[in-house]
């Protein structure tokens, strides 16, 4: 794997995810034309046009490129870290804690009398799951203990929000949870944008170098640590960084599941298999997916709300099962 | 002579119980050390402890170092072979130049270049590690460790599982890093192959050290038979000095 393979591959998903952007952007149920719509998205134009560029299909856009991107890069940097391929972002139980946020965020009516409600409820929850996590894990704590700790909130996250469901004093409420947990992109605004940017920036932020020591610990933890990585401060970087992305994304988007455990295995190949190398390609790949799939259901069941987590699970569980199915003829 | 391992009244304690007790050991330059001793001796938990892996009483030279620092004075080569992804041999090789991150990249590909020729990998460079053979595999990984280019190298049993060629190899390329004023220190099981191409043995008994010093002094009758268990036949002929365990002391 030659270092200019890797950049043209790069450019291509980078390309891939432009184009992506752009077809988002023009393609939706108001069937405007093209030029018109581009017009009033830098411009002006039509006021109505204005409006459903500027307000709808924009944050519709970057949040399909926002979440997809964290989603990728987080399983990227999950998968690398456990040296498991079968590793994904909810792992540590933030998407798990930062839904239960959200839910209760309906369930209170918190969310309906506030826009922000929603997400700013979702993300305390994540922040919730990362405290327990640190405390549980410690910086001196071992892999195995931050796998079972994700495990425990996970589960402890799940059993709180069937009990909000549980509870729930009437169907319109309970079916409003299931609904958002199912992850949607449609109806978002700039505010949401806003909201996810600066968490998703900090996640981004933390986990801006660890490529290197991802790449050492592809022989295990002994050999990384002798070669100067210092495994105790990666872990907290992982923790803070992966629960920030998958925190903010959850908040904005609810669960959409498989993009963080399908994009690393699609592209783990193509980057000759490096940890580090694998981070940027899957976060450009995650955004591709999610954009792909967000333009989709529009496209497939326009009058249906189609969810977009229901259609990435529908399209990724049968392409990972496809995956395996490679694999285990390549006799690995 | 500046030591390139000092240790000092190491001790590891496990569940309450001591695993490894009052170890003492320089290791200098030139110096190719085998760490001889039955299952569970401790040899693991001492390379682990020197290296700073391990929590441990007593002072290890590069265990007070800071992590960065260690990793260009010692290089480990652990006993799991682990490789946890398909990665092509040349880039498994070039993870033991994390250790130099401000490197420039000429010096960073000479050293993995000196390392694949050094361990014949060149015809194995573009395969993908996971693929390999335990033995080609094992090659990749002392290459790893070379490309590190640390005075000191540390391997736990760097020779287990090779065929009989690549071992003599393998401890070959050790003694000629010694001969060059690096130091070696391995813990090994070929009680043969340490003593035709080790410089010094320590033998390690019950978390302790029973013998410390060259070849002829340390594998002799009562230090095979008390800690080891067995009998063998050592004479140096010609070729060097020849060890061939014989039985099991009842």
């Amino acid at each position: 794997m030659t270092a200019r393979r890797y950049h043209l591959l790069l450019a291509g998903l980078s390309a891939l995810v432009l184009a992506l952007f752009l077809a988002s952007l023009l393609i939706g149920p108001a069937g405007m034309p093209l030029g018109a719509s581009l017009a009033a998205l830098f411009g002006g134009g039509e006021d109505i046009l204005v409006l459903v560029m500027r307000e709808l299909r924009l944050p519709q856009a970057l949040l399909g490129a926002m979440v997809g991107a964290a989603l990728g890069l987080t399983g990227a940097v999950m998968q690398g870290f456990l040296r498991n391929p079968l590793a994904e972002p909810g792992l540590i139980g933030t998407s798990g804690s930062a839904a239960l946020g959200a839910v209760l965020a309906i369930h209170t009516g918190l969310a309906a009398a506030w826009p922000l409600g929603l997400p700013l409820a979702a993300l305390a929850g994540a922040l919730v799951s990362v405290l327990v996590m640190l405390l549980l894990a410690g910086p001196r704590g071992g892999t195995l203990v931050l796998i079972l700790a994700g495990i425990a909130i996970s589960a402890l996250a799940g059993a709180a929000t069937s009990l909000v469901l549980n509870l729930s004093p009437n169907p319109f409420a309970a079916n409003e949870i299931v609904f958002w947990m199912m992850g949607s992109l449609a109806d978002r605004s700039m505010v949401h944008v806003w909201t996810a940017a600066p968490f998703m920036a900090l996640g981004l932020a933390l986990l801006w170098r660890i490529g290197p020591a991802l790449d050492a610990l592809t022989l295990g933890e002994d050999t990384a640590a002798s070669a100067g990585i210092r495994l105790g401060r990666l872990r907290l970087a992982i923790v803070g960084g992966v629960a920030a992305l998958v925190g903010a994304a959850t908040a904005v988007a609810g669960a959409i599941g498989f993009v963080g455990l399908v994009v690393p295995h699609m592209l783990r190949r193509a980057v000759g298999a490096s940890p580090a190398r694998l981070i940027p390609a899957s976060a450009l790949g995650g955004a591709a997916m999610v954009l792909a799939a967000d333009i989709a259901v529009r496209l497939v069941l326009p009058g249906r709300d189609l969810k977009l987590g229901v259609l990435t699970a529908l399209i990724g569980a049968p392409f990972f099962l496809h995956l395996i199915l490679k694999t285990r003829r390549q006799g690995l | 002579m500046t030591a390139l391992l000092d240790l000092q009244d190491l001790g590891v304690c496990r569940n309450g119980r001591p695993v490894l007790e009052r170890i003492g050991l320089r290791i200098g330059a030139g110096e190719f050390v085998g760490l001889l001793g039955p299952n569970g001796a401790g040899k693991t938990t001492l390379l682990r402890a020197a290296l700073g892996l391990l929590p441990a009483e007593g002072r290890s030279s590069l265990a007070v170092m800071g992590n960065a620092e260690r990793a260009r004075a010692a290089a480990f080569m652990p006993q799991g072979r682990e490789i946890a992804w398909p990665m092509p041999v040349e880039s498994l090789v070039a993870l033991g130049r994390i250790a130099h991150p401000g490197a420039a990249r000429a010096a960073d590909r000479a050293a993995v270049q000196r390392a694949i020729t050094a361990l014949h990998l060149e015809d194995l460079r573009h395969r993908p590690a996971t693929e390999l053979s335990g033995g080609e595999q094992a090659r990749a990984l002392i290459a790893r460790a070379l490309a590190q280019e640390s005075p000191l190298l540390v391997a736990d049993e760097p020779i287990a599982g090779l065929d009989p060629a690549a071992q003599i190899w393998v401890m070959r390329l050790f003694a000629r890093l010694a001969g060059q004023g690096g130091g070696v220190l391995a813990s090994l099981h070929d009680l043969g192959l340490a003593a035709r191409f080790c410089t010094r043995l320590v033998m390690l008994h019950q978390g302790r050290i029973a013998a410390d010093g060259p070849p002829e002094t340390v594998l002799t009758a009562a230090n095979l038979a008390r800690v080891f268990g067995i009998t063998a036949h050592l004479a140096r002929g010609p070729q060097g000095l020849l060890f061939q365990p014989l039985d099991i002391i009842p």
